[in-house]
């Protein structure tokens, strides 16, 4: 800003200084209300782990239990199911579970502790719709004539195998997430806690 | 503005000229009654589609009225009621079942929703037929657009505010876009949500932004829009501007007073909407699963995607943009890509002015180049909506990825086509029959 003889630099200089202190108290008053919509306390600490208890689960069925509000699939899958998964290899985005998706102790072939059970969160990691199990295989399935049975999202159509691994693709980009996770005993497991700490 | 004049109202020595004395000496009350309709003057050639822009404010006016009385007995609950259903969606029903008439206004609001988008669609499809967006109206079509971006914002606030299965999990797909974006977007989604999945944070907020946007901020718009409007002055159908000939008054010689002529006219498009509006209202409310869809007459469910879940109708052209998007692209997953592509197939008519460098305005003196590409951008936008609504297969996303692509090229390829095609001359005069 150019200052001649018509104006009082002194002033203008005190009216520049006091609209930028203005303006820079009005955003940090901003600060506040953006802040606000954060999750609150309440919601942080809703995250409790959860026990699931797997004795009833059969071969090749499948349980749902709640944690920090998602749905969290448990899956026992037969070893016709287990050898079945790496022929599936080159067909998927991340056969080898390179991506983080996954606590370290489940970055296997089945990825999970015990092959038999699966444990993911059943949410796509895509845009966040719950996929619907397909378990049936081939036509009968509805999506094509060889799939070897697993998930297909309602919403946008990424499938997954039954280790919740991701087909090519498809617009979901990851794995299905495996939540930390531990066994208390054989028939009981904990949602959300693991013996690493975390 | 046109040739008003700003002389106060002088009284004729009855008791209402007094009182109109009075108020004009401190409020431009016959001032802004001129400016804005007695003495606006409009072509005198409007035709069917100059209806939707008066039918839009009549709407809102519906929304407003029939909202505030919903939020006297809704509740934005979504913890459990004794009998294990949320209150928020227990409450949309106590509205439809026992508040006296109820159902009627709640039928009205959301039959009211899919109105307002109809009318708004058909509004900005004239400004499209007619050139309405050109210089120098620029500033009211960018106007319009924004109004057009906050009320799919309301819609979408609103439509969470029955806790439905379709509200849950419309929500949990429009909010989780915003994860898609690299860095920020894990973080700006969980702000967003105020929770880690959709909850009572997310539908209190957005209960309040479904209050704030339409009942604050849309009015205001539509007030800047029409400021805009009077300004410059209205378009018509032969796309020419009626103030380059003017009486001796500088009275434009195509232009009629906006009051009583106009008034008049908008009142038959009034009825008209009403008789049409009532239909729908009275006999088919869910418009056959288009306008409240079945699957949001079952609460929330976080645990269970419905099997097949789409949004509302007036959503699902830009939705199929969305899904359109299959492949990665510069090391950034697809996922980023469809939400740049829907956000961008809102965006695109923001730069409608500049892209547009035909000779003529409207369509009734362009070329066929504009009347053929402009038809097939019509039948791709109705058959993207139509895909949207579907569930995807590989034979649907082919097809709605040759929409897209056609979508987009038009608006992209309007600078070279829009100045080759053959236009026929302009009159010097509207023409009316």
């Amino acid at each position: 800003m150019s200052c001649d003889e018509k104006v009082d630099c002194g002033r203008r200089r005190l009216l520049v200084a006091t609209a930028t202190a203005g303006g820079v108290a009005s955003v940090v008053a901003a600060v506040p209300f953006v802040a606000s919509w954060m999750p609150s306390e309440r919601a942080k600490s809703a995250g409790a782990p959860v026990e699931a208890d797997i004795s009833k689960l059969g071969p090749g069925e499948m349980m749902t239990v709640e944690w920090r509000g998602k749905p969290v699939w448990i899956i026992r899958r037969t070893q016709a199911t287990l050898d079945e998964l790496p022929k599936l290899d080159d067909k998927l985005a991340d056969p080898n579970s390179e991506k983080p998706m996954q606590p370290e102790y489940c970055k296997n072939q089945y990825r999970s502790i015990k092959p038999e059970y699966l444990v993911a969160v059943g949410i796509c990691t895509h845009l966040g719709c719950s996929p619907t199990e397909k378990f049936k295989t081939g036509p009968a399935s509805g999506i094509d004539a060889d799939w070897p049975g697993g998930f297909l999202c309602p919403c946008h159509g990424s499938t997954f195998d039954l280790a919740g691994r991701v087909y090519k693709n498809k617009p979901a980009p990851d794995n299905l997430e495996v939540p930390p996770h531990k066994y208390l005993s054989d028939a009981k497991l904990v949602i959300g806690e693991d013996t690493t700490g975390a | 503005m046109a040739a008003g004049n700003l002389d106060k109202y002088k009284s004729d020595g009855t008791k209402l000229g007094n009182l109109l004395e009075w108020v004009d000496a401190r409020f431009p009350a016959t001032a802004m009654w001129r400016q804005h309709l007695s003495e606006y003057y409009a072509p005198k050639n409007f035709n069917f589609w100059y209806f939707f822009g008066s039918l839009a404010i009549l709407v809102l006016a519906i929304q407003i009225l029939t909202g505030v009385f919903l939020v006297m007995h809704y509740k934005p609950d979504a913890s459990l009621n004794a009998a294990g259903v949320p209150v928020a969606f227990a409450s949309v029903e106590y509205i439809m079942r026992d508040v006296p008439w109820g159902w009627l206004i709640r039928y009205l609001h959301s039959t009211g929703a899919s109105a307002f988008f109809i009318v708004v669609y058909l509004h900005m499809f004239r400004g499209l037929l007619y050139g309405s967006y050109r210089k120098p109206r620029e500033l009211l079509w960018l106007v319009g657009v924004v109004i057009f971006l906050v009320l799919m914002a309301t819609a979408f606030f609103g439509y969470l505010l029955p806790w439905g299965q379709m509200s849950y999990w419309g929500a949990q797909v429009i909010v989780n876009l915003f994860s898609a974006i690299p860095f920020v977007g894990p973080d700006l989604s969980v702000w967003l949500r105020g929770d880690y999945v959709i909850g009572d944070a997310t539908l209190n907020r957005f209960f309040s932004l479904h209050y704030l946007l339409p009942v604050l901020i849309l009015p205001a718009l539509v007030v800047v829009h029409l400021i805009a409007l009077h300004e410059v002055g209205s378009n018509n159908p032969d796309g020419i501007e009626i103030k380059k000939k003017k009486d001796e008054r500088g009275i434009p010689l195509d232009g009629i007073p906006f009051h009583p002529y106009y008034t008049v006219k908008d009142i038959v498009g009034v009825v008209g909407f009403l008789m049409l509006f009532s239909v729908i209202v009275f006999f088919i409310p869910e418009g056959g699963g288009y306008f409240l869809e079945y699957n949001n007459f079952i609460p929330a469910d976080p645990l269970k995607t419905p099997s097949h879940i789409a949004p509302v109708w007036y959503f699902t052209p830009f939705y199929s943009l969305l899904r359109a998007v299959t492949y990665p692209l510069f090391g950034i997953d697809a996922k980023f890509w469809g939400v740049v592509a829907m956000g961008a197939g809102v965006v695109i008519f923001f730069f409608l002015p500049w892209l547009d460098r035909s000779p003529s305005k409207s369509i009734r003196y362009r070329g066929p180049i504009f009347k053929i590409f402009l038809a097939i951008w019509v039948v791709c936008f109705f058959i993207l909506g139509y895909l949207g609504v579907l569930a995807p297969t590989p034979g649907r996303t082919l097809v709605s990825q040759i929409c897209t692509v056609i979508y987009f090229a038009f608006f992209l390829t309007m600078p070279v086509w829009s100045k080759l095609d053959k236009c026929q001359p302009e009159p010097d005069r509207v023409t009316a029959k």
